[in-house]
């Protein structure tokens, strides 16, 4: 089964000179029309997230009253809201600081667990010759079709209940309370994350050169040894791909943690917080809007300074679907 | 203005991630361990078992074990202790409530896939190799960072409503108000209100098939190129006879992802309508069946068909996968 542990498609850096057709097909596309629609687009992909922030930073009368287009005719900013929205403790406030807080303490690990999980087990999956290797391929791989609504039920349940077969207990129930919740989300979302990670990496780990570990072999280096030493430096680029991708889906997820993390201060991330916001205090703008860009913007940061890393693993096919 | 904020109270938190970093190196140390010590020319199964151990326990207990009771619990009732054989499945293509859902979920996967390759590639043969190229992509694909919660709100602040005569917050009925029109209460008008989530969700996409299209348009050959250029093809021609053939392998990939991302969307329509006036898709309602209302046999036969409905997708596109390797 060697043709399973193929790679996918990556754009080879050659490519890049050879795009005859795309400058002929612009040439010809390139008109007053062409560019006006371009623009029209970024427009329409820049300016709803650009209205967010102008208005985040408007007083809260004004946000409710008036659209933020007038701040070009009157401007007046503030930065109320995100004190307000971060740190105040009325009730009605977002306290969106512990959430912010909540956000990174899920992230962290959710990133580091499933990144190193999957590096052992595609490393082993790769470079250690053992009978029903491609069997156990083949059983993550497959895993990828099956949706994490699949598994929510009874995980939370294996959480709280632990595990009984017709009555007789044989694990006990995890009962976590308060900040040890984060634990069953961590646990989710290593769980959740490891069939793509498992099969990116392997894909990566497969391609390189066998004569490596080979020598490396028969210097008499342990299989512990040439995967720190030689595999992981080697799959660098890989990993950083993925991690990216984890810590953008964990970040951003809001499934996972309404089910594990529940909805209170204690343990629940900023898109919980968000929508929760949302449906009860839809209208309050000011601190929808303040809140929705401080969760908004760590992303995007992350995003920017690792874009590289970014397209050349979404290139190679690493989307959760 | 009350800013009291607890800073101490923080502190549990912090421990607890720190426990769960230490816990964690402890593992991999433990694991590593074993491996140097294990005796390297034999049990080649020894070394795997300890390298697989971690990730076999983990898809065991997290999504195996589990797939296979929820595929159980959606042949029992709410609460799981009484076989019901179809009826939950039966419920879910007779009632209206449900057929509601299922029709929902069909327009969005009806108009999300096509829409976002179609956005993607305009843009993508738009502004390729043109001065702005890189930057014009980025203002695309940065919405692929945003949380999907986080778009939510920015567009529900778009279609925000105030009533005839008060000034608009919201972009759209500023706009219409300004040509003349009435504003309305975009979210709340089934059918159409589903319409606008979908805008959403093909503003954040839009950056991804925008960049995978992108690539492979670059990617296409010279002298492909240059021959249909000597043989006289028009634009629109060269468009239509080599860039979209040549492409051809990119655009099934994005319009795949973006099949199974839609089926399982949740996110938008919870943050924006929370499933309300008819805007609930399978992801939404499995959530509210089974976490919100009790009804687990429900919720579980709703994700088990959400399982049915992505199945032959993704292996469609492992399939595509694997022959663009070969």
């Amino acid at each position: 089964m060697t043709t399973v542990s193929s790679t996918v498609t990556v754009v080879r850096p050659g490519a890049e000179d050879a795009g005859g057709a795309a400058r002929r097909v612009r040439r010809s596309l390139t008109s007053r029309t062409a560019s006006a629609v371009a623009i029209v687009i970024a427009l329409l992909w820049t300016t709803p997230t650009f209205g967010l922030f102008l208005s985040s930073l408007r007083p809260e009368d004004q946000i409710k009253s008036t659209g933020w287009w007038t701040f070009f005719s009157a401007p007046d900013l503030t930065l109320e809201n995100y004190q307000q929205v971060l740190f105040g403790t009325s009730s009605s406030s977002g306290r969106m600081a512990g959430f912010l807080i909540n956000s990174i303490v899920i992230t962290i690990p959710s990133v580091l667990f499933p990144l190193a999980f999957a590096a052992l087990a595609a490393y082993a999956l790769a470079w250690v010759p053992f009978r029903g290797r491609d069997w156990v391929y083949i059983g993550i791989f497959a895993l990828q079709v099956v949706p994490l609504q699949m598994a929510l039920v009874p995980l939370l349940s294996f959480f709280s209940e632990g595990v009984s077969v017709s009555g007789v207990q044989l694990l006990p129930a995890w009962e976590l309370e308060g900040t040890a919740r984060f634990a069953q989300v961590w646990f989710a979302h290593t769980c959740f994350a490891l069939p793509l990670g498992v099969f990116l990496l392997h894909n990566f780990m497969s391609e390189l050169p066998g004569e490596l570990m080979e020598a490396a072999r028969a210097d008499g280096a342990t299989h512990g040894v040439i995967f720190r030493a030689i595999v992981l430096p080697l799959v660098a680029p890989a990993l950083a791909a993925f991690g990216i991708f984890q810590f953008l889906w964990v970040w951003n997820d809001l499934l996972v943690a309404l089910i594990f993390a529940g909805g209170t201060a204690e343990t629940a991330p900023m898109t919980v917080r968000l929508a929760q916001m949302a449906g009860t205090k839809g209208n309050e703008w000011q601190r929808l809007t303040a809140g929705a860009f401080v969760s908004v913007i760590i992303p995007l940061i992350v995003f920017l300074s690792m874009q590289r890393y970014f397209v050349r693993g979404l290139l190679a096919g690493s989307v959760k679907g | 203005m009350n800013l009291d904020f607890d800073f101490a109270a923080e502190q549990p938190k912090l421990v607890q991630l720190l426990l769960g970093v230490v816990a964690f190196c402890a593992v991999v140390a433990l694991l590593l361990l074993v491996l140097d010590r294990a005796p390297m020319r034999r049990r080649a199964r020894l070394h795997a078992a300890v390298l697989l151990a971690p990730a076999l326990v983990l898809l065991a207990i997290g999504l195996v074990v589990p797939a296979v009771r929820t595929t159980l619990l959606s042949f029992m009732s709410g609460d799981g202790t009484a076989w019901v054989g179809l009826d939950n499945y039966i419920w879910m293509f007779t009632q209206p409530e449900a057929v509601t859902v299922l029709r929902t979920t069909l327009v969005w996967v009806a108009l999300v896939p096509v829409l976002v390759t179609a956005v993607g590639l305009l843009y993508a043969v738009l502004v390729d190799r043109t001065r702005f190229e890189s930057l014009a992509k980025s203002l695309v694909f940065l919405p692929m960072a945003i949380s999907f919660v986080g778009a939510g709100i920015i567009w529900k602040f778009v279609y925000a409503y105030r009533p005839e005569g008060a000034d608009q917050i919201g972009l759209l009925n500023q706009l219409v108000v300004a040509s003349g029109g009435t504003p309305r209460q975009w979210l709340q008008e089934p059918p159409f209100n589903t319409l606008f989530l979908v805008v959403v969700m093909v503003w954040i996409q839009a950056g991804f098939a925008t960049v995978v299209l992108s690539a492979a348009i670059k990617g296409i050959p010279a002298e492909i190129v240059e021959a249909a250029r000597l043989d006289g093809a028009s634009p629109v021609q060269m468009f239509l006879r080599v860039t979209l053939p040549s492409i051809r392998p990119a655009l099934i990939v994005v319009l795949v992802t973006q099949s199974i991302g839609t089926l399982k969307l949740f996110d938008i329509v919870r943050t924006m309508t929370g499933g309300q006036f008819d805007t609930s898709v399978i992801a939404n309602e499995m959530y509210n069946q089974a976490f919100r209302y009790g009804e687990t046999g429900k919720g579980a036969a709703l994700a088990v068909f959400l399982f049915v409905l992505v199945t032959p997708i993704v292996v469609y596109q492992i399939r595509q996968r694997r022959e663009a390797v070969r």
